[in-house]
């Protein structure tokens, strides 16, 4: 007996790591797509009943318009975090004074909370007291910025106040990806004649692609996720102009007595998630193991 | 005369290499300077705003400094007005907040090293495979969980408690401390591990007395992240917890949206500082501590 326990320690001491996730990750997961194929309302039933709660899910157009939503701001999302993150990344590597308050500054959105940011936006957005009144004050009589409470716009405030919080961790991961390139590589080339333009465009940013894969990966999955700052900027609104998979779920779950059709978007979500990460963590793993 | 003007022209192209360069010095400078100020504006305005009375925010702009340095807005949203119901303020969730997040910081760093030591240290055929399993955890939506897990909490007798917003923080946490403490003891050399079994050191005392000691700065990276990421939660927090059970980034919000009489854009702004405080000063005191969780976090995968 005592043998035994000796012999099996290690694996005793993983197993509530590995049956916590087991049930909390897993076997949840498998209970939500289950439930996804029911027609439960307001609470779970378990009689099949195929794809109903897909189809209605893909006739509805709070989700059609969720969907957009997140398409749109996941485009704009990724181009702006990784164009300013690079941007500055680049920047920073030229032996600037200063650059540790730099970095801080431009990284310290990362800790603060989507609720606390998105508080701060809403403020610094609103028409009536926010920047629309900063510029007229200035003399400008005529700006308006109404994105806030525009229908058509408004996703696009979203996107300002996630740019913002997101744009530094891309900044930390180039820069990290930059300095860890040999100094031998950038001397070479600049003997050669290569000016620092083409150093970076030809030489140092093609040996960034797996930072721009991981920068990538992460960004989608941030923003497929988003739902605190979409409370905490919009509510979805004005009207449902700004909603989003993960806000449509938990209205649909939580308000809305809808429990089947939450849990089919949720699986939506979750294959969304997976198509992304998946690759991702076959890649890390055979790059992992070829060393 | 021919070598004299060839000088001079090359001395011309020096010179002017070193106004572009100057010139682009001054551009670079220019740049970062312009995206450091759109970093800092929200949380300059957070700060001001806080300060002024309502009838300065109103007659001035966004970016007016307060006439006094006035924090009875801070008071408001820190210990309320003292009129009983509907006075809502911050310290009893900030106090919530604290609760839910020391132990299960300490839980899921704790297992976290334990499950990072076995995978790393004792290893066994398939450890790959478990540590994948486990990995895999720290990309779900968390939608996709969240319906069994309020049935469950309901079933534990604990939904709307600090106490199952432990259990939450704990179970997800999981995934990302294993991979920060596994990912740290692969490169400690296994043959000290090795050396202590010959000396007939069991599975504990090498932890303790070789792991351990030398875990110090991985354990403060796991911490600063696993705090950070528990103390900003709202997902959870708003899905499993109402009224007076909830933490702060949800009593944040709720104050906020509440449309009751005037908005007071200082009390908002001083409540947001006040919810982001503790995570702003951990960035602060250990910056890079926090950078290397977020960079490996995610890079390491």
């Amino acid at each position: 007996m005592f043998k035994w326990l000796e012999k099996n320690l290690p694996k005793i001491v993983m197993a509530p790591a590995v049956g916590l996730i087991g049930w909390f990750v897993y076997g949840f997961v498998l209970w939500t797509l289950y439930i996804s194929f029911t027609n439960s309302k307001i609470l779970p039933k378990y009689e099949l009943w195929g794809f109903g709660q897909y189809e209605k899910l893909w006739a509805s157009r709070k989700w059609l318009i969720s969907v957009d939503n997140l398409l749109v701001f996941t485009a704009l999302f990724l181009i702006f975090c990784i164009v300013i993150g690079i941007i500055l990344a680049i920047f920073l590597d030229q032996k600037i004074r200063a650059e540790g308050v730099l970095r801080t500054i431009y990284l310290y959105p990362m800790a603060l909370s989507f609720i606390v940011t998105g508080t701060a936006w809403k403020w610094i957005l609103n028409p009536s007291l926010g920047l629309q009144k900063m510029f007229i004050d200035w003399g400008f009589e005529n700006f308006t910025f109404d994105w806030l409470v525009n229908r058509e716009m408004a996703i696009y405030t979203i996107v300002i106040a996630g740019v913002w919080q997101s744009a530094g961790f891309v900044m930390a991961l180039f820069l990290a990806g930059l300095r860890s390139v040999e100094d031998e590589i950038v001397k070479a080339a600049k003997i050669d004649g290569a000016g620092l333009f083409t150093v970076y465009w030809k030489i140092l940013l093609p040996m960034m692609r797996p930072v721009f894969f991981t920068s990538f990966v992460i960004l989608v999955h941030i923003s497929i996720k988003s739902y605190d700052l979409i409370v905490a900027l919009t509510q979805g609104g004005p009207g449902i102009s700004t909603t989003m998979p993960a806000l449509f779920m938990t209205q649909a779950a939580f308000h809305k007595s809808q429990v089947g059709l939450s849990a089919a978007s949720a699986m939506m979500m979750f294959m969304a998630v997976a198509a992304v990460i998946i690759p991702y963590l076959y890649s890390e793993l055979r790059r992992e193991n070829a060393r | 005369m021919q070598d004299n003007l060839q000088r001079s022209s090359y001395e011309q192209l020096e010179q002017k290499s070193k106004y572009t360069n100057m010139f682009l010095r001054w551009f670079l400078y220019f740049v970062l300077i312009l995206f450091a100020s759109y970093f800092i504006f929200p949380l300059y305005v957070m700060v001001v705003t806080s300060l002024k009375t309502m009838e300065e925010i109103r007659q001035g702009t966004l970016l007016t400094w307060p006439s006094s340095l006035n924090f009875d807005s801070w008071l408001v949203a820190w210990g309320g007005r003292g009129y009983g119901a509907g006075d809502t303020f911050l310290r009893p969730y900030f106090w919530n907040s604290i609760k839910m997040v020391v132990p299960a910081v300490f839980f899921s760093t704790f297992i976290g090293a334990m499950t990072g030591y076995v995978l790393t240290k004792w290893r066994f055929k398939g450890d790959q495979w478990v540590f994948l399993f486990l990995l895999f955890g720290c990309f779900i939506p968390f939608q996709a969980i969240l319906l069994p897990m309020a049935r469950t909490l309901g079933a534990l007798g604990i939904s709307n408690s600090v106490v199952g917003l432990v259990l939450v923080h704990t179970v997800y946490g999981i995934p990302f401390t294993t991979l920060f403490f596994r990912n740290y003891y692969v490169s400690v050399p296994t043959e000290l591990v090795k050396a202590a079994r010959i000396d007939g050191a069991g599975f504990f005392k090498i932890f303790f007395k070789i792991l351990l000691p030398i875990s110090a700065p991985i354990i403060v990276v796991t911490v600063i992240w696993q705090f950070t990421q528990i103390w900003n939660d709202f997902l959870f927090g708003s899905t499993f917890s109402f009224g007076e059970a909830a933490p702060i980034q949800v009593a944040l919000n709720n104050m906020v949206l509440s449309s009751t009489s005037v908005k007071e854009y200082n009390v908002d702004m001083a409540s947001a500082i006040i919810a982001g405080i503790p995570t702003l000063i951990v960035y602060v005191l250990a910056g890079k501590y926090f950078i290397r969780g977020l960079t490996s976090g995610a890079v390491k995968g």
